[in-house]
């Protein structure tokens, strides 16, 4: 039925080695994020250098350069303003879009299509600072497979829109990650989950992480694994608690307004105290304020049930509407998956028992099998054959596609759960004699009315042959991706003329601003070098200086004052260059300073030498 | 990759009728992802990957067509040249039209008192009536009998959009 020649591979032709291709899957998290890679048919997450799994999703702009991880989340406290957490939430997303933009600390800055941050190192987009986490989980990967990176998967929440799986692939094509797949997140999870257990039958995968959720009911028959049906919401998860906590402690220590690191700091102690409750029955809050006032609370479970209850059941109406989309109740369902470290919150264990009536399995580490799903995923696209690669992943694409009608109504053209890649037609016509131009709006949600649903582009179709009214017949094909990506096509039918399309996204990036940001990463590394001439100049300066100052400490009676004078204000020169941060003037200091030092130094050599020969002489009395 | 020619059932090798072997079509279709599909071809050349979309899309294309009783019917019915939803003729039975009326007005109800449940009974009765439906048309498609195969894919569709509306104000209410 089918060709599969480009299948076909010489049986006599065993695989090279030099052909295992570096591949890698990335879980580009809210809150965490990691790197897994398959070694011997076994997909481990790569740890950092002190064997840590995780990379905290935390980006500070310092002076002169950009942490990321652990060292960003040390000083998300002090540097609030620059040290960006949760930048997730922010992809794909207008300063409108952003329910609660005030929980945020960040000088946000309203732009066309996604909100931007002022940092001290200037204005970024969630595009670019997601990329600053992707580079370093490249770069560990690099360097701990021995080489660049030949296929990358990266995760995204299943429940992602068009323009935040846009924003997300551009991050990691800013990274100089060469992407292969977007893969849904709970998917990821499934197929770690599944090859691991050799599971067959119908699971949920409810998965919660720092800042959304995603519930997907998949079928997995002889290899295949089938999403029936996925639902979510793209802006709720963990964080969401830590802020219910985080209101609480205002309230209950009846605290002023905060000051932006305050506040930072008091939502760390939140998350502290809903991660102790997973184990605990109370947490205590203690923390101290800029302006000398203490916090000194506990927090018990009863408690934070109740403060959280509604975040909780906020959850359970996706779930609701998945089973119903799949046609399935849930005693249909024969294993129940969490995923996402939020997931370890009681709260959510036993509210999903409740719906399921089954306890959830928890045997995988929620933290890690999106990573390791989506390194599985990335070894089979790379073709590594080094496990039984013969399953099959069958996704949907979430929300609906649709456009723009009459009366501001909606169209819809692909509807949600609708197995990708998809395609679909539709055809059009013009209402005016001679029109050779006409609009569309592709919009994607299930709402009816076009400002319900999110706007993803408007498309303009020029160039339709002028015919009378309604004799034009352009046919519009919105294709979406295996990545969940829409195209668009269009096609005059009666001439055969292809009608020119002119996108402008909505959200999102255009391909303008890719390349300008791809310009600024490559100015940025000129930066980094700067950076590090700048660092190493210092260093040098450091000893000569320290050496010197040794020097003049045991040898000074060699100079006689003016001399002395000479060689300290050559040193205070060298000490006001350190100061500074140009390089260049820092290193011609180090040099004219070494030039005055040469006096001195031929006459303590000179005094060695006698001293040497003096204890030479010594030894030979003896 | 694949024929882009064929018809939707010679896609699946299956015979062009109403009454289809679900586990035959299934098999076909997950044996043709199988090689079509964008994650087979993810590291192929550009042309190799663009065909591979192009063939899966089509491939999904054609098994939605026929996994659905209403569309597997409208299809067949193109296939023999037939318009089902053709909007020259938008005739439907009286009898017919006042009960989908009488459910819109139920669910209208069930929304303003907020009653999921209610809105729940109404969506069961609709796919009580879908389905007896389509067992209707079964015997339609053996008898050979084009117009009335066609006046029920309208009363299907009909039916379909009266669940889909239904469905929207149970995720309204409940989200």
């Amino acid at each position: 039925m089918t060709m599969a020649l480009l299948q076909i591979a010489e049986p006599d032709e065993a695989p090279k080695p030099r052909e295992r291709k570096r591949a890698i899957g990335i879980d580009l998290g809210t809150t965490n994020s990691l790197v897994a890679t398959v070694r011997n048919g076994i997909p481990l997450v790569l740890p950092d250098g002190e064997g840590r799994p995780l990379v905290p999703s935390i980006v500070r702009y310092r002076e002169g350069g950009v942490d990321v991880g652990y060292p960003a989340m040390a000083k998300q406290a002090s540097d609030p303003q620059n040290t960006i957490v949760s930048v997730k939430r922010m992809m794909g997303r207008g300063l409108a879009d952003l329910d609660d933009d005030r929980r945020f600390p960040y000088h946000f800055v309203d732009a066309p299509g996604m909100v931007r941050i002022g940092t001290r190192s200037g204005v970024k987009s969630p595009v670019e600072i997601s990329a600053e986490i992707l580079r370093a989980l490249r770069v560990r990967a690099e360097s701990q497979l021995g080489g660049p990176i030949d296929a990358a998967v990266v995760t995204v929440p299943a429940y992602f829109d068009d323009a935040q799986r846009q924003a997300t692939k551009d991050a990691a094509t800013l990274a100089g990650l060469p992407v292969l797949r977007l893969l849904n997140e709970p998917t990821a999870a499934a197929v770690a989950y599944g090859l691991d257990n050799g599971s067959e039958g119908t699971y949920a995968v409810y998965d919660l992480g720092g800042g959304t959720f995603d519930i997907s009911i998949l079928r997995l028959t002889r290899g295949v694994f089938e999403v029936l049906a996925t639902n979510g919401d793209s802006a709720l998860g963990g964080d969401d608690f830590d802020h219910r906590v985080f209101c609480w402690i205002i309230e209950a220590a009846k605290l002023p307004p905060l000051s932006p690191a305050d506040a930072r700091l008091l939502l760390v102690k939140s998350r502290e105290a809903k991660e102790m409750l997973t184990g605990h029955d109370a947490a205590p809050i203690v923390a101290t304020l800029s302006g000398g006032l203490s916090v000194n609370l506990s927090l018990t479970a009863e408690t934070f049930t109740a403060i959280t209850r509604n975040l909780v059941q906020k959850t359970l109406a996706p779930v609701r509407r998945a089973l119903r989309d799949a046609a399935l109740t849930p005693a249909n369902i024969d294993g129940v998956v969490l995923v996402g470290g939020a997931t370890r919150m009681r709260e959510i264990r036993s509210a999903v028992a409740e719906l399921f009536g089954q306890p959830p399995l928890t045997n995988l580490n929620p933290d890690e099998v999106v990573a390791l799903g989506a390194a599985v995923q990335a070894n089979a696209l790379a073709g590594n054959r080094d496990r039984d690669d013969d399953w099959l992943l069958l996704d949907v694409i979430p929300l609906s596609l649709g456009i723009e009608t009459m009366g501001g109504l909606v169209e819809k053209i692909v509807p949600r759960n609708a197995t990708i890649p998809v395609s679909r037609a539709q055809e059009f016509t013009t209402f005016k004699d001679g029109q050779t131009a006409m609009s569309v709006h592709v919009v994607q949600g299930e709402r009816e009315k076009v400002a319900d649903c999110r706007s993803l582009a408007r498309f303009e179709l020029r160039g339709i042959p002028p015919l009378v009214a309604g004799a034009a017949r352009i046919r519009v094909t919105f294709q979406v991706d295996a990545d969940g990506l829409l195209s668009v096509f269009a096609r005059e039918q009666t001439t055969g003329v292809e009608a020119s399309i002119l996108v402008k996204p909505s959200y999102g990036l255009g391909d303008d601003e890719i390349a300008r940001m791809l310009q600024e990463s490559f100015a940025h590394a000129a930066d980094d070098m700067k950076a590090r001439s700048l660092a190493e100049a210092q260093v040098e300066a450091d000893q000569i200086m320290t050496a010197a100052e040794a020097a003049l400490a045991a040898d000074g009676d060699l100079l006689d004052s003016a001399e002395r004078a000479a060689l300290d204000a050559a040193l205070a020169e060298l000490r006001t260059k350190r100061a500074g941060a140009d390089a260049d003037a820092l290193r011609a200091a180090v040099e004219a300073f070494n030039r005055a030092t040469v006096p001195f130094a031929e006459r303590r050599m000179d005094r060695g030498v006698q001293r040497a020969l003096a204890g030479k002489r010594l030894d030979s009395l003896v | 990759m694949i024929d882009f020619t064929r018809n939707h059932f010679e896609l699946f090798g299956l015979p062009a009728r109403f009454r289809i072997d679900a586990d035959a079509l299934e098999t076909a279709y997950r044996a043709l992802q199988s090689d079509v599909h964008p994650d087979r071809h993810a590291s192929g050349s550009e042309a190799e990957r663009r065909l591979a979309l192009q063939s899966s899309a089509r491939v999904n294309e054609a098994y939605a067509a026929l996994k659905d009783p209403v569309e597997r019917a409208r299809y067949l019915l193109t296939l023999s040249g037939v318009d089902a939803l053709d909007e020259t003729d938008t005739q439907l039975p009286m009898e017919f039209l006042e009960r989908q009326l009488e459910r819109r007005e139920a669910a209208s109800d069930a929304v303003a008192a907020n009653d999921v449940g209610a809105l729940d009974a109404v969506l069961d009765d609709v796919r009580r009536e879908s389905g007896a439906r389509e067992l209707e048309l079964e015997r339609l498609f053996d008898a050979r009998d084009t117009g009335a195969a066609r006046a029920l894919v309208r009363e299907l569709k009909f039916l379909n959009k009266v669940a889909a509306d239904v469905d929207a104000a149970i995720s309204a209410l409940d989200g």
